[in-house]
């Protein structure tokens, strides 16, 4: 760590960082902050709502469903991609040639627009003439992700796996790769198993890139948005709509206003407490 | 003896399949991809790519894309250079509630902004312009600079700053001269983050879009729903997105595992 000296001027250097970020954030947070306490019929007449929307979608099913589903979502891309991640970055070398075209390929999936991941995946997972689809139907599974809720989950989490895993693994083979060799020449030298090579030297080492990780992968995932969308538009009825999704449709599709901007607001104050206490405990690790 | 080959090899496999799937089905004609499942293309035709290389709609709208993730990348790491440094060498007046505040707007959804930030930079006339999604892509694309350089930042002693006033530079020149090229794989790796985000993104690319400045993603969207099927130019247009994302690891690949360390991200 860098011990810091206090110094006000440094205020200037931030800046211009500042008025870009409040220029895009505030602006429009205030936009939705209004909507949510209004009523609108069209022709900028607005008329005062106070809480009435809020109170309105803190009360309705709908939210309530497309919330579950959204954590059900987050929580099983989790337990998926965070030990997969891990198994991975374990086993991937460390010197060599093969360690460049690893990381490429690996990267690969990032760096794809998402809305190409979708499009990829409905190819991928049509039934009759996908690969996976094809194949799953031709081995005797009853697949069809357009009118099955459970193939539609099943390839929406599969689809964020293939997507997302490598963010997992770059971050945990960086954390890997920073442990000295006299660690594991110390290890064999006390004979620890390679259980204990994970637990007490590898999983320590991972702690922070973890912590990073699991942030990254619960924010993006929980406003996830353009690969379900194009995947199943949220379908077979409304068993893959999460709330990115169901937001969207309240608000451009119905334009329904005011709901839609009470809902923002609800789901970016949930964001923000989950990654507050994120952020909270992360910091802590690194002050140690 | 050794076996862990298996789990990287697997798991690229994995990685590589969908990929493949949607190679394949770019050169494949309509007619074949409606008729059933080949794994190889039968009657290999580079139509869909013929298409979209001679077509204006379908062309422009890879060099809008890039033009506004580079217009973009170039805001983000050059605001984020000077106030990384701050946040990592000095304490300040609200520096903490300020850093997540940042990165509170790395974490809001963008379907919650898509309608406001329509409503915004059409009152600001930028519409439609690649300017608009540059400077509504910096909601994200900052915040992630200034963590990633920040933690690389914190990585160097301040005793590299405080020799070099000593020795009588200036503050711009120590930082241009010395601190920069001092730092250069975390702008690198930096300039890498911002391009794969405002790249892949979509929601407020299309939301902010209309004609002149559409994005690719935008154009497949809307092509998929009004053209109908014709899915294997739908698949040639995804391959060639995934083009300027391969070249990019490409050159950074050697940086991305020691700039995920040294960087926070």
């Amino acid at each position: 760590m860098v011990r810091k000296s206090t110094n006000q001027k440094a205020w200037l250097l931030v800046v211009p960082v500042l008025l870009l970020v409040a220029f895009n954030a505030f602006i429009p947070l205030m936009t939705v902050v209004n909507y949510s306490l209004q009523e609108t019929f069209g022709d900028n007449v607005f008329f005062w709502e106070g809480v009435t929307w809020f109170e309105a979608v803190l009360r309705s099913e709908r939210f309530h469903a497309s919330l579950l589903r959204q954590l059900m979502f987050t929580g099983m891309i989790l337990a998926i991609e965070i030990p997969l991640g891990i198994a991975v970055a374990l086993s991937m070398p460390r010197k060599g040639p093969w360690v460049s075209v690893c990381l490429v390929l690996m990267a690969l999936p990032l760096l794809i627009p998402w809305n190409v991941v979708g499009a990829m995946w409905n190819i991928f997972a049509l039934p009759d003439i996908g690969l996976l689809g094809y194949s799953l139907n031709s081995m005797g599974f009853d697949y069809n992700f357009t009118q099955q809720p459970v193939s539609a989950w099943m390839t929406t989490v599969l689809m964020d796996v293939w997507h997302w895993t490598s963010l997992v693994v770059l971050l945990c083979y960086a954390g890997v790769c920073s442990i000295p060799d006299a660690y594991y020449q110390a290890a064999r030298i006390d004979g620890a198993s390679s259980w204990a090579v994970f637990r007490y030297i590898q999983l320590p080492k991972m702690k922070r890139v973890l912590t990073i990780a699991i942030l990254l992968r619960f924010m993006d995932s929980f406003m996830i948005y353009t690969e379900p969308f194009v995947l199943t538009g949220g379908g077979p009825g409304n068993t893959t709509t999460f709330l990115s999704i169901d937001l969207v449709k309240i608000a451009l599709g119905q334009f329904d206003l005011g709901p839609a901007a009470a809902m923002s607001l609800i789901y970016f104050l949930i964001v923000l407490l989950i990654c507050w206490v994120f952020y909270t405990v992360m910091m802590r690790n690194e002050e140690q | 003896m050794n076996r862990k080959w298996v789990v990287p090899t697997l798991y690229i496999l994995f990685l590589m399949l969908p990929i493949y799937g949607l190679l394949s089905m770019s050169f494949k004609t309509t007619n074949e991809i409606l008729g059933g499942f080949s794994f190889f293309p039968q009657q290999f035709t580079l139509a869909n790519y013929i298409k979209i290389f001679t077509d204006p709609t379908w062309y422009n709208g890879y060099i809008n894309s890039l033009i506004y993730v580079v217009i973009n990348t170039l805001i983000s790491v050059s605001v984020a250079l000077p106030a990384a440094y701050a946040f990592s060498r000095y304490r300040f007046l609200g520096d903490k509630h300020l850093f997540f505040w940042l990165l509170t707007n790395r974490m809001a959804p963008p379907a919650v902004f898509a309608l406001p930030f329509f409503q915004l930079y059409s009152a600001i006339e930028l519409f439609d312009t690649h300017l608009a999604v540059a400077l509504a892509h910096c909601l994200f694309n900052i915040p992630l600079a200034v963590w990633i350089l920040e933690g690389f930042m914190s990585g160097i002693p301040k005793e590299l700053d405080e020799t070099a006033y000593l020795d009588g530079y200036s503050f711009p020149r120590f930082f241009v001269r010395i601190f920069i090229p001092t730092i250069a794989a975390g702008i690198g790796v930096t300039m890498f983050f911002c391009f794969m985000y405002s790249w892949v993104e979509l929601l407020l690319a299309k939301t902010l879009t209309s004609v002149s400045a559409k994005p690719i993603a935008a154009t497949m969207t809307r092509t998929a729903s009004t053209s109908g099927y014709e899915l294997g130019l739908l698949a040639a247009a995804g391959s060639l997105t995934i083009i300027p994302g391969a070249f990019v690891i490409y050159f950074v690949r050697n940086y991305i595992a020691k700039g995920f360390a040294l960087g926070r991200v």
